[in-house]
Formats: C-alpha cells, sequence, structure tokens
C-alpha cells in the first residue's frame, strides 16, 4: 500500500509512547499539555501515512494522472488537529488559572496544599 | 520590542503578503488545495505577527476582543445558515445541490460560503485565543 | 419537515449556541438554551414515534449517500439516548437559571449556556451519527464543553479536577480515533454500517484486534469504567449543580452507548464476545468497580462526592448487562441507562437545591432536612430508593431486569453481587436520610428551596415513580433497542 515500510509505525509508535511518558511522569501542568500533544500528533502522523500511495500524485484532478493518494485522512486529521488546537488552549486556560488561585503548576505542591486533588 | 527595528520593518512588510495569501487560499480553495481551516489559520498568522512586535494592546486597536467573538459566532452562524437554507430550499442538511438551479452552481456557492464561514471563525478565533491569553499577563 | 427530524435535533443547538454566547446578562441566554432544549425534546419525540412505525431511519447529510457521506441512522437505541439527553435539557436548563445565577454569576452566564448547549449538541451528535469517525468529532466537541464547564465550579478544586479529566479524556479520546484508524485501513471506509459489513471476513486480522482494543478502551476511559473512573468523583463534586446535574445524567451514558454500537453494530455479537472474550474483562471490572466504588461511597462525607462514587457503581451495572452479550443482559443495560439517568439527575438536582440554601453539601448540612426542606429532601429520599432499587421506583425495573439476564445465564454469583450492591447503596443512602430525619438541624427554620428549583426536580421524581409503575414504555423500546443491537448491522 504505500513505500513507508513499516518505518511510519515505528516513528508513530516511538512518538505515542513518549508523550505518554511525558504525561505520566512529569508533575509539571505545561509538561503534560506537550506530552498531550506529542501523543495527539503521533496519531495525526499515523493517520496521514496510511493516506500515501506508492508514486501517487497530490488529491488534485490533473490530466494525465491516473493514481492519487488518498486525501480523505488528510481531511479527518484536519478535523483532529482543530480538536488538538482546542484541547491545547482550555488545558493551557486552566493551567493558567490553576497557577493564579493556588500559586504552582507542579502537580506535586498542589498535591501536598490538598490531598483530595 | 522597541529597538528590534529590522524586525518591525520586516513584519510590517510582511503581513500584508501573508494575508493576501490567506485570501488566495481561502477563495482558491473551490479549485486548489486550500480551504476555510487553512486559510483562517493563515490569516491569523497576520495579527500574531502584529501582536508579536506591536503588543497585544496595539493590535487590539485593531480588531477589539468583542469584535473577534462576535466574528467568530457569525462564522459559525454562516456555516449553520447554509444548512439551514438547503433545509428551507427542499434538500437535505448542507445539500448544496438545492442552492442554485443548477446542481454544479449550487454546489460552488454552497462550499464557498461554507468554507468562508469557517475561515472567519478560525481566524478570529486564533487571534481571539492569542489577544485573551496575553491580555491575562499585561498590568492592568 | 419531519423528514429533517435527525438534524434538527442537532443543528437546534449549534445554531443556539454561537447566539447564546454573544447575548449579555443572564436571562436571554437562559431562554435561548432553555426553548432550544425543548425544541430538541419535541424532536428526539417525534422521532422515537417515527422509529416505531418505520423502523430505522436514515439520514444522508448533505444528500450524499453512504459510505461516501456521512449519514445519521436512528433506532431504538439511538432514539431512546436521544430522549435521555434532550429530556435531561430540558429539565435541567430551566433548574439552571436559579442555581447558575447564585453559583456562576451574570458576567459568565452566556459562556455558561453557550457551553451547555455545545455540551447538548456534542452528546446528541455522537448519539445520532452513524459514522465511526464523526462520533470522535462530537466525542471532542463534548468533551471541550464538559472541561470549561467543570472549571465554572466554585471551589478552585474544580480547575485541577477538570484539568485531569482533560488529559484523561484527551487520552481516551484519542485511543478511540487510534482505533478508528486502523480500522480504516483494513477497510477503507469509516460508516459503521458498513464496516459492520466488511469487518467479519477481517476477524483474524491482528490490526482489526488491535483497533478494537484501542476502541474499547478508549470508550471505557471516557463511561469511567473501573479502573478508568479516577477522574470521575472529583471533576462531579467540584462542578457547579446544573453541570454535575447534567453530565452525571448523560455524558457517561452517551458513552455507553458508543461502547454498545461499536461492540454490538460494528464488531458484531460474533466477533467481541466469542472470538475475543469480551466477557472475562468487563464482568470482572464491572464487579470489582460495583463493590468497591460502593463501598468508597459510604465513607464519603460529601454527598455529592458520594453520589459520584455511587455513579461509578451504577455505572458498573450497565457493563454488567453489557458484558453478558445476550439480548436479556443488552435489555438491561439500556434500561438502566435510561432509567438511571433520571435518577441521578434528580438526585443531583436535590443536592444542588441543599446547596442553593445551605451553601454545602457534607454530611451535616444534611441535618434535619425533612423539617427545615421537606420537599427537597422528600426528593432526594425517593431519588435514593430508586438508587437503591426499591419496587415501584425506576430502580427495580432495570436491577430486575438484570437479575433475569443474569439468572438466564446461570451465573448465581452475580445476582449475589447485584443484591450485595443493593445493600450497599441501602447503606449510603441510609446515612444521609438518618441525617435528615433523626438529626437536629442548627437553625430551626423551614427555608425550602425556591419553586424554580423544586418543580423541574419534581417533574424528575413522578418520572421516577411513574415510569416504576408504568414500565411498558421503556422496557418495550429496551428490547426493541436490543433485539435491533444484537441482529448487527446486518438487518438494519
Amino acid at each position: 500500500m504505500s513505500g513507508l515500510g513499516i518505518w511510519n509505525y515505528v516513528i508513530f509508535i516511538f512518538l505515542m509512547m513518549a508523550g505518554l511518558y511525558m504525561m505520566i511522569s512529569s508533575s509539571n501542568l505545561i509538561k503534560k499539555i506537550i506530552g498531550l500533544n506529542v501523543f495527539q500528533t503521533s496519531v495525526f502522523f499515523m493517520y496521514i501515512s496510511f493516506g500515501y500511495v506508492e508514486g501517487g500524485a497530490g488529491p488534485v484532478l490533473t490530466e494525465g494522472v491516473t493514481l492519487y493518494t488518498n486525501p480523505l485522512p488528510h481531511v479527518l486529521i484536519l478535523t483532529a488537529i482543530v480538536v488538538g488546537v482546542a484541547t491545547t488552549a482550555v488545558g493551557l486556560a486552566l493551567t493558567i488559572r490553576i497557577k493564579e488561585s493556588f500559586g504552582s503548576i507542579e502537580e506535586d505542591d498542589l498535591h501536598k496544599m490538598d490531598p483530595s486533588i | 520590542m522597541n529597538d528590534h527595528l529590522i524586525l518591525r520593518v520586516v513584519g510590517k512588510f510582511l503581513i500584508p503578503y501573508v494575508m493576501l495569501f490567506g485570501l488566495y487560499v481561502q477563495f482558491h480553495g473551490d479549485f486548489g488545495p486550500g480551504g476555510g481551516f487553512q486559510a483562517g489559520a493563515i490569516f491569523a498568522c497576520g495579527f500574531v505577527i502584529h501582536t508579536l512586535l506591536f503588543g497585544s494592546r496595539s493590535t487590539e486597536q485593531i480588531v477589539s476582543i468583542g469584535f473577534l467573538r462576535v466574528i467568530s459566532a457569525l462564522g459559525v452562524l454562516v456555516y449553520a445558515g447554509v444548512g439551514v437554507a438547503s433545509l428551507l430550499l427542499g434538500g437535505e442538511f448542507l445539500n448544496y445541490n438545492v442552492l442554485a438551479a443548477d446542481p454544479i452552481t449550487g454546489q460552488h456557492i454552497g462550499i464557498i460560503v461554507v468554507e468562508f464561514g469557517v475561515g472567519l471563525t478560525v481566524a478570529s478565533t486564533i487571534t481571539l485565543l492569542l489577544m485573551i491569553f496575553a491580555e491575562r499577563g499585561l498590568p492592568s | 419537515m419531519l423528514t429533517h427530524l435527525p438534524v434538527l435535533v442537532v443543528l437546534a443547538p449549534l445554531l443556539a449556541a454561537p447566539v447564546a454566547s454573544l447575548m449579555r446578562g443572564a436571562f436571554a441566554p437562559w431562554v435561548v438554551a432553555t426553548l432550544v432544549s425543548w425544541f430538541s425534546l419535541v424532536c428526539s419525540l417525534l422521532l422515537l414515534a417515527q422509529v416505531g412505525e418505520q423502523g430505522v431511519i436514515v439520514y444522508n447529510m448533505g444528500g450524499w449517500e453512504a459510505p461516501w457521506g456521512i449519514e445519521y441512522r436512528i433506532d431504538f437505541a439511538n432514539a431512546l439516548l436521544l430522549v435521555l439527553i434532550t429530556g435531561m435539557a430540558s429539565v435541567v436548563m430551566p433548574y439552571a437559571r436559579l442555581s447558575v445565577r447564585q453559583e456562576i454569576g451574570e458576567e459568565r452566564s452566556p459562556m455558561f449556556y453557550a457551553a451547555m448547549l455545545l455540551l447538548i449538541l456534542g452528546l446528541c451528535g455522537m448519539t445520532a451519527t452513524g459514522d465511526a469517525f464523526n462520533i470522535f468529532v462530537f466525542l471532542e466537541i463534548s468533551s471541550l464543553a464538559t472541561y470549561t464547564l467543570l472549571a465554572m465550579g466554585k471551589d478552585r478544586r474544580a480547575l485541577t479536577s477538570s484539568f485531569s479529566y482533560l488529559v484523561m479524556g484527551t487520552i481516551g479520546g484519542t485511543f478511540y480515533l487510534i482505533g478508528v484508524g486502523f480500522l480504516y485501513v483494513m477497510t477503507g471506509t469509516l460508516n459503521i454500517v458498513d464496516l459492520a459489513e466488511r469487518l467479519p471476513a477481517l476477524s483474524d486480522s491482528a490490526t482489526v484486534r488491535t483497533g478494537f482494543a484501542f476502541i474499547v478502551t478508549g470508550i471505557c476511559l471516557k463511561l469511567a469504567l473501573f479502573p478508568l473512573h479516577l477522574w470521575l468523583p472529583n471533576a462531579y463534586t467540584f462542578a457547579p449543580s446544573a453541570v454535575t446535574a447534567l453530565i452525571g445524567a448523560t455524558a457517561t451514558k452517551v458513552a455507553v452507548y458508543v461502547l454498545v454500537r461499536m461492540i454490538f453494530t460494528m464488531f458484531g455479537v460474533e466477533f467481541s464476545f466469542v472470538e475475543i472474550p469480551l466477557s472475562y474483562v468487563l464482568v470482572p471490572l464491572a464487579v470489582v468497580g460495583l463493590l468497591s466504588a460502593s463501598s468508597v461511597s459510604i465513607m464519603q462525607l460529601n454527598i455529592k462526592r458520594m453520589l459520584a462514587y455511587s455513579s461509578v457503581a451504577q455505572i458498573s451495572y450497565i457493563i454488567l448487562g453489557i458484558g453478558m452479550g445476550t439480548a436479556m443482559g443488552l435489555t438491561a443495560a439500556l434500561l438502566h441507562v435510561f432509567n438511571h439517568g433520571i435518577m441521578k439527575a434528580a438526585l443531583f438536582m436535590s443536592l444542588g437545591a441543599v446547596a442553593y440554601r445551605m451553601g454545602g453539601v457534607e454530611l451535616k448540612d444534611m441535618n434535619g432536612l425533612a423539617k427545615t426542606m421537606p420537599l427537597t429532601f422528600w426528593a432526594f429520599v425517593i431519588g435514593g430508593l430508586s438508587l437503591i432499587g426499591v419496587p415501584l421506583t425506576v430502580g427495580f425495573v432495570s436491577k430486575w431486569h438484570l437479575i433475569l439476564a443474569a439468572l438466564e445465564l446461570g451465573w448465581w454469583p452475580v445476582v449475589v453481587v447485584i443484591l450485595v450492591g443493593s445493600i450497599l447503596a441501602l447503606i449510603y443512602i441510609g446515612r444521609v436520610v438518618e441525617a435528615g430525619f433523626f438529626k437536629e438541624p442548627a437553625d430551626n427554620t423551614r427555608r425550602e428551596a425556591p419553586a424554580g428549583l423544586l418543580i423541574p426536580l419534581w417533574i424528575l421524581v413522578i418520572a421516577n415513580i411513574w415510569l416504576g409503575i408504568d414500565t411498558r414504555l421503556t422496557v418495550d423500546i429496551a428490547e426493541a433497542a436490543a433485539a435491533q443491537l444484537m441482529a448487527g448491522g446486518v438487518v438494519l
């Protein structure tokens, strides 16, 4: 299906695990958001690489071209990117308000202030 | 940022072209690669550069936060309005065929208006996000 | 216009949300939100009637036939869910006016109602659509609305609870996206019915199985199945009252619906329960979740948190029904989705009324409520009885069916677990009832909640009893829905 072999999957899994690890291991909320972004981006890469067809042209009707790459995954990921942007914005806004009301964005500090968090 | 003369001059020079390119991607989306999301993001880049170079206060003199909020809501309404129009004209939701006598013309009209709505919302929302975040840090 | 009902349910909140966000003050956006929820409720009821008459309704978005376009496909299961979502919204919105004025304030009200409308939009969209990727989009719309609504709580811990839900919820949503991606690679389609036709031929493929695992795990995070429930108690506890009532009644239920749709319609019973023994995963988790969450809720001093843990327990009942993989189990699960929605909304709304007057919902605030706020307290008692599963309430109906389904399979230990769960519920509800009836209030004056809170609350309480006595409506629909779901995507 594609000329990428399995390398796209290797990259996808590496990025995904890196993102998950960042989310779990770091106590800083901003770093968690960065991890979340890396995690989501890995899935975007996965989808985009799905759509690639070896030797395919860009999916715009052109005379004399019969083989096109699949544009649908790209469109889907466009939506997912928008979702990612919105999630990041909400996450950052929450972080700012947490900083304003608790004075810290380190999860360990927050936990010390209130064990129920 | 006052002493970064080169950045300011180059930035001022770039902003109109960035925005023009945004408009091109917006309205050429019907025939080639492009569309509302990409165009909105590019167009908003103009405002982002402006905010970075001249500060959010001076950007707010050009587009106020209240104005951006209206535009972002308006974009959604334009998008949904096309759907409602096609409902009222007897087609399914977002069926552009019924928008004109000829289905092909209808598809053109439909996608252009819908993408325009998307572009409005995306451009204003990205600018809005930046300005709201930037304003939070300013001494009031 | 009747042929457009499937889209009107979703379209009305979509149009109203931006309008509400631009209004000023608290009153105008409230009117818009309330009228729109009522309109959506009428649409959903008409849809349910239409499904009863004509069978499955298919609506092609933009006039593009499935599988090229996105189709909305309404059968009994989603019609029932749509009635639940819009019905709860129609009751919570009138209730929200007073409680939002006190808890959120006028300035943020337009955005609050806009977010509520977006939440309803997302939930209805997830329910109505017949496209696997479209579900993800609506899932994220509803989740983003939920994060902002949760963060509007007065307590500053609302922010951290919202943040942890944001992280967990996004992981859940992205897992779902990965799963759908794997299925797309294998089949080249995103339409659920189309997928259902193509997946059986590929059931040996490791990619499909991995996709299945990702989808089920992702959705279970969203529906707060034990042990993925950790985001839920704090989120419910610190959210504004109206938000807790709406989210507690609908959000997790819609995730349950998506799980059902994936397991039964898309992958099919054969794949989910025979080739992949899903029962061995879902049933033990449900049993452990049921017992542990019920036990934990006995120890809570904050009543809202107690009910939040109880929600985890009740979700476990639903998952138990799904995990049986039989038509009866599925009927019980769908019944409990609907019934638990009604009773949890009533309970959270009565707590909201207590918070409105007393300023808190700790156990000590409940002291002597039977004297000071009798109507509110009796609503809580009836909701609590329903939660326990006392006859003549909706809780009894669904638990009865769940026990019947377990007996059909000969799962005696599960029957015992269900009964123990009810006893645990009796204990945690009993503590509150005891405080309300037998403890002396700090201040003996009568201060019943205002009518604006009581009327919506009592509508739900009456629904609790009505649907507990007249079970024809819900049981018949749930049975029909289960029959359709068990048949998979083939007959539809």
